[in-house]
């Protein structure tokens, strides 16, 4: 290391790149809109969520006139009208997955991490990307189902306006799930790294544990199991007829402890994309 | 600047790279090589800062790569397996890659051009042949206009010219000043590319020599010459550093003078001389010889046993 004879001029200081938070935001902006597997993902979403909500709410509709009392005490026309959103939110949580497994299948993280050593304004930028691309989009789409879901509620004369009582808090506790678990997506496909492994622990946490805990004595599960991030996470929006409703959180506390999960998965996330290698 | 300061990698109980130290220089193109599985791309992805060592530092530049503020300016990497989603075109790819650090777009139809990916460069990269994607790759190290350029096997995929077009980027990025560190599995390409080797096997550094020093050492400067007075010219080459084999009656193998030396000695002392040959050793040959004791996957028939401690 005979010092100096041949070193360029250090031009690190005057070169004007420079890794900035904004910067890796853009960048992961035209990752999101350069593939075809995210426009597609995120169309399913779309036509998942408004096709399922036109549905519920037509048969809703044409069965309320039979339904029993109890029944017809839970209905809620708002609810209603997004109940595609419970399907759909696994598009939403796929597309979150990929928008991170998607690097590591192909080994476009390598070239990531490397463009941004210090690698977290990934985490962040993927996260924001996500969010404000699948938020606005589920937006809109559940606006559209509430509208189309109404429509389809008026021929029985059970339709709400959005000014009506609780009817914004449910199109936007709908919208906030979805791109929560979105979101989830994002860092369990940031822990695991595989697609078909970070699905998978996206639809165990989501779908399979509320059954599995119902194994588990009742008190148990009336004690825990509103605390899992799929119960928490649709308190705000959803009711269904049967046992569990009383049970719920309240909409906010449950919107809190749906964020609570976000932030501790995002968290370790994190860790641990700072702590392995790439 | 690549400074490498006994580096160790473990993963789980598999050493992979065990306790290296070298330097590579600006202003010329040094080879990293070595057989497979020696270490090479280990350490060129603990250079990206993609790895964490186990032991050791490693830095680019000066400083460790992982704390740079504008690391497309200091370091230009190409790793031998593909970076690349597959979905996504050879344009936007290296301008998701250009915007993390601030690179201009217009820079990244520079390097399009300048790799000769012009015509396809709207197409996905899935389709991409081999060759293709090491110009892809190349082109992703070179957009933030780098100090330090690491290409791992640059040549694999290329066709004739494309391997012609890589050594001379490769010599002309090193002429304006920067570091360039390849590697290679192949001797005869690091001869016509590298001034400078970095030789390791096993994850151990075997050799770190210039090209030329490389040469020499591997030619041995071993002469053979025939002489009807074989004794006599033996007799008479005979000095400090020099050594004479007696091949048969009439041959002598020389190490310590060079052809013209000899003639002329033979001359003086009128000797017939009826061969006089310089014997020279394959650089294949000669990087086999070096790296025999540390190739990890042998062709069967000819297995050694592992020296002590590589694993």
């Amino acid at each position: 290391m005979t010092a100096a004879t041949a070193t360029p001029p250090d031009r690190s200081a005057a070169s004007p790149l420079r890794v900035t938070q904004a910067r890796v935001v853009l960048s992961e902006w035209t990752k999101f809109r350069s593939l075809r597997s995210t426009v597609i993902t995120l169309a399913v979403a779309v036509v998942i969520t408004i096709v399922i909500s036109l549905v519920f709410a037509l048969v809703m509709g044409s069965n309320y006139a039979t339904m029993a009392p109890a029944d017809k005490h839970s209905f809620n026309a708002a609810s209603t009208s997004l109940n595609g959103d419970l399907f759909a939110q696994l598009a939403f949580g796929v597309l979150g997955v990929l928008v991170m497994t998607g690097e590591y299948s192909t080994g476009m993280i390598r070239a990531t991490l490397t463009a941004v050593p210090r690698r977290l304004p990934v985490l962040w930028a993927k996260i924001t990307v996500f969010t404000l691309c699948a938020g606005i989009i589920a937006l809109i789409t559940n606006l559209v189902s509430f509208y189309a879901g109404q429509a389809g509620l008026s021929g029985h004369d059970l339709q709400v306006s959005l000014t009506s009582p609780g009817a914004i808090r449910i199109v936007g506790g709908a919208t906030l799930y979805v791109t929560a678990v979105g979101i989830m997506g994002i860092a369990l496909g940031a822990l695991v790294r595989s697609t078909a492994g970070a699905i998978s622990s996206l639809v165990g946490l989501l779908f399979v544990i509320p059954p599995v805990l119902n194994l588990l004595p009742q008190s148990w599960t009336t004690y825990f199991g509103k605390y899992l991030p799929a119960d928490a996470g649709q308190a705000s929006w959803v009711f269904h007829p049967g046992p569990g409703l009383t049970d719920r959180l309240s909409p906010w506390a449950g919107f809190v402890v749906m964020c609570l999960w976000v932030i501790g998965l995002v968290v370790i996330a994190a860790i641990q994309l700072l702590r392995r290698d790439a | 600047m690549i400074e490498v300061d006994g580096l160790t990698k473990k993963y789980g109980d598999k050493t992979a790279v065990d306790g290296i130290s070298f330097a590579v220089e600006p202003g010329i193109v040094t080879g990293f090589l070595g057989p497979n599985g020696a270490g090479k791309s280990t350490t060129m992805r603990i250079i990206a800062g993609l790895d964490a060592p186990t032991h050791g530092i490693v830095r680019v530049n000066g400083r460790s790569y992982r704390d740079s503020t504008a690391p497309m300016a200091e370091l230009g990497i190409m790793l031998e397996a593909r970076a690349v989603h597959t979905g996504r075109s050879a344009r936007s790819h290296l301008l998701a890659l250009a915007q993390t650090n601030g690179v201009p777009a217009k820079r990244v139809g520079e390097v399009i051009d300048m790799v000769g990916l012009a015509e396809v460069a709207a197409k996905r990269v899935g389709g991409f042949s081999l060759g293709m994607g090491q110009r892809l790759g190349v082109a992703a190290a070179l957009l933030g206009d780098p100090r330090t350029v690491v290409l791992d096997e640059p040549v694999n995929g290329l066709d004739p010219e494309g391997v012609l077009w890589i050594r001379h980027l490769l010599r002309a990025l090193a002429d304006e000043g920067r570091t360039v560190f390849i590697s290679s599995h192949l001797m005869s390409e690091m001869a016509l590319t590298a001034q400078h080797l970095i030789i390791v096997g096993r994850g151990r550094l075997i050799a770190d020599t210039t090209v030329e020093g490389f040469i020499a050492q591997a030619s041995g400067n071993v002469t053979r010459v025939s002489s009807p007075q074989a004794h006599a010219l033996s007799a008479q080459l005979s000095a400090a550093n020099v050594t004479v084999a007696h091949l048969d009656a009439e041959t002598l193998e020389v190490t310590g003078l060079t052809a013209r030396e000899i003639g002329i000695i033979a001359w003086e002392e009128h000797i017939p001389v009826v061969e006089l040959t310089t014997k020279r050793v394959s650089l294949e040959d000669a990087f086999m010889e070096l790296t025999h004791d540390a190739v990890d996957y042998r062709s069967s028939a000819d297995t050694i046993p592992a020296p002590a401690g590589a694993r």
